[in-house]
């Protein structure tokens, strides 16, 4: 079994979220990043599981600059084999999944695992864009996968429940709740992560689809009007005179 | 020219959040002078209402099967030929995460997801980022454009117009997965929890399952969905499908009603787009205050009774 499983990077979700260059770049300052949760709890986590089931290789791909590597060593020290990573600043979707088709398009693997969104952009586009590119099937939201020889069995998200479909091998996924639990690596996963090779590739040509022009922030809340709770059956009145929302 | 949106059913009904992405794509249209076309699968009762709300023609694909990404593709792409579509629009929801990616790919297209507004004349739409603790504003830089609206921001318009339908035939080709059975998790009537306009959330707070009774009671007094927090569905107090937050599912609804819940930031990634936020907890101290717009401090033992006791009266006065 050959499995890729792509991994980005994401602001820690306690990170205060803050911009500069006249608000057009995301303030990294102070900033630490981690794998993004999808990629790492429920794709990579899942792929090691059936490694260690079936046998196999799981390598990671991230699309980005060298300040990926932390994050890259740290799904290594989880169990991933292998790394590789398209040398590119990180451009719009449509550029990262075409960097992606291009790394994995005549390297056979059996399935390509993405997380369900990354959580600073919340695209949920990427891994949909690399199925497409590679004319594969895809299974968007995905919360079981397992394997029988070619053939893999999911569940997915659907409106009121979960829809359990078949798939041949080769295939691309999204990962969400329900796949993996998450996995903390450990002294000897740190050590090993050390010397696992980490390809560093170099980039396709391919255009820019779309670009941010700017961040802003949510207006500010007015703050909490407080009802006493004595009387607290005053809330509906309030939802529905002054809130307007019931 | 024209812009195309593909409008989503569910057991024979197009979907309110498809409802308002034809509302976004009949705006944008009028926006640039051209027409709106909405593209729908399966069963269709007239034109679905989809006049209602801006499309002026409809065309109907009898028989794809819409959990195959690759076949509702092919089927999208032809009708994005036909119509000679140069934007296409889909709801951000489950059918078009899965499907907005692999149209905009084929078509080499710009995509924005999720977005909240339609775009202004440079081509620029808004979008939630950071788990909606700031907007983007992206611009699409190719001449075919692809956007999916996020269910709940732009809303519903009503234009009182009716729309043809057309039958339309495309060749879906190969499938690329079977499905074998669809888990039913909704009990009948309960309003799916991304769609839902308010909605009930508890958490820890409540000490466990057997107290749900007076979320679920005042969640169907007012019509409205029910939610938890992460710990609760992890326990197994609450079903997987009702976790909202930064690792289950985001929602924006009109009202979000949060008990005993402390509104940590994972939390709050999934909820704080949502319009009118209210906070019951016992804590004064409880993080989630400061993104609510009404807080009670108080045990939620005794303000839910006096709670749903006024609903009651409420809708009873409706
Ligand atoms: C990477 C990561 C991702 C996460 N993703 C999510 C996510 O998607 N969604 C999510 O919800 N969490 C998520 N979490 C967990 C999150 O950090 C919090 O631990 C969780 O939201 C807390 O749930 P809670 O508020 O129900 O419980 P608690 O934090 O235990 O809070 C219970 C609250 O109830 C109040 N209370 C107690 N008794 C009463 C009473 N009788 N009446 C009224 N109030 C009462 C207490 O004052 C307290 O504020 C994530 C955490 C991490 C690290
Ligand atoms: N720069 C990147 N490098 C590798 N994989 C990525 C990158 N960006 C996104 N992905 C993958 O695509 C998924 C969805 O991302 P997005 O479409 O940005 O929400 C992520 O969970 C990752 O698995």
């Amino acid at each position: 079994m050959k499995i890729l499983v792509c991994i980005s990077k994401a602001p820690d979700t306690t990170s205060k979220i803050a911009f500069t260059d006249s608000n057009t770049k995301f303030d990294e300052n102070g900033v630490t990043f981690i794998v993004n949760p999808y990629d790492e709890w429920y794709a990579l986590v899942r792929a090691l599981e059936i490694k260690e089931a079936l046998g196999g290789t799981v390598t990671t791909l991230s699309v980005g600059g060298a300040d990926y590597e932390p994050v890259i060593r740290k799904a290594l020290a989880i169990g991933a084999d292998d790394a590789a990573r398209v040398d590119a600043p990180e451009g719009d979707s449509l550029f990262i999944a075409k960097q992606i088709a291009a790394y994995a398009k005549d390297k056979g693997f059996d399935m390509i695992l993405c997380g369900k969104e990354t959580i600073n952009y919340n695209g949920s586009v990427v891994p949909g864009m690399v199925a497409e590119l590679l004319d594969l099937p895809y299974i968007a939201l995905a919360t079981k996968l397992d394997v029988t020889g070619q053939v893999a069995t999911l569940e997915r998200e659907v409106p009121g429940g979960h829809e359990v479909v078949e798939v041949q091998m080769p295939f691309v996924l999204s990962a969400a709740k329900g796949m993996a639990e998450q996995r903390i690596p450990n002294m000897r996963g740190i050590m090993a992560a050390r010397t696992k090779p980490l390809e560093v590739v170099p980039a396709v040509a391919a255009g820019n689809s779309a670009q941010v022009v700017a961040y802003s922030l949510p207006p500010a809340k007015s703050g909490c009007k407080y009802i006493d709770a004595e009387n607290a059956g005053d809330l509906i009145r309030l939802l529905s005179e002054e809130a307007k929302a019931i | 020219m024209s812009v195309i949106i593909f409008a989503d059913q569910h057991q024979g009904k197009i979907t309110k959040s498809s409802l308002e992405a034809v509302s976004y794509g009949a705006a944008l249209a009028a926006q640039q002078g051209t027409t709106a076309t909405a593209l729908v699968v399966g069963p269709l009762q007239g034109d679905g209402g989809l006049g209602a709300v801006g499309a002026q023609k409809v065309l109907h694909v009898q028989d794809v099967n819409t959990s195959d990404s690759q076949q509702l593709t092919r089927v999208i792409l032809a009708a994005v030929a036909s119509t000679n579509a140069s934007v296409v629009i889909f709801s951000h929801d489950i059918t078009g995460k899965m499907v907005a990616p692999r149209v905009a790919a084929r078509l080499d297209a710009g995509l924005v997801p999720g977005a909240t507004a339609l775009p202004d004349a440079n081509n620029v739409v808004k979008k939630n980022v950071f788990s909606g603790k700031a907007i983007a504003d992206i611009q699409l830089l190719t001449d075919k454009k692809v956007i999916t609206v996020t269910p709940n921001s732009y809303g519903i318009k009503t234009t009182g117009g009716s729309a043809t339908v057309e039958a339309f035939q495309a060749d879906a080709g190969k499938a690329g997965i079977v499905v074998k059975e669809m888990k039913s998790e909704a009990k009948d009537g309960e309003i799916p929890l991304p769609e839902a306009d308010l909605v009930v959330s508890a958490g820890r707070g409540m000490k466990g399952p057997e107290h749900w009774g007076q979320i679920e009671d005042l969640a169907k007094i007012l019509g409205a969905a029910t939610a938890c927090s992460r710990p609760v569905s992890d326990i197994g107090w609450r079903p997987h499908h009702e976790h909202v937050g930064q690792t289950g599912i985001t929602i924006r609804p009109n009202l979000y009603i949060a008990v005993g819940i402390s509104g940590a930031i994972q939390h709050l990634a999934g909820v704080n787009g949502s319009k009118t936020i209210v906070v019951i907890n016992k804590d004064p101290e409880a993080p989630f205050f400061k993104a609510a717009d009404y807080g009670i401090v108080g045990d939620a033992f005794e303000v839910l009774p006096k709670i749903i006791e006024a609903a009651k009266a409420h809708m009873a006065n409706k």
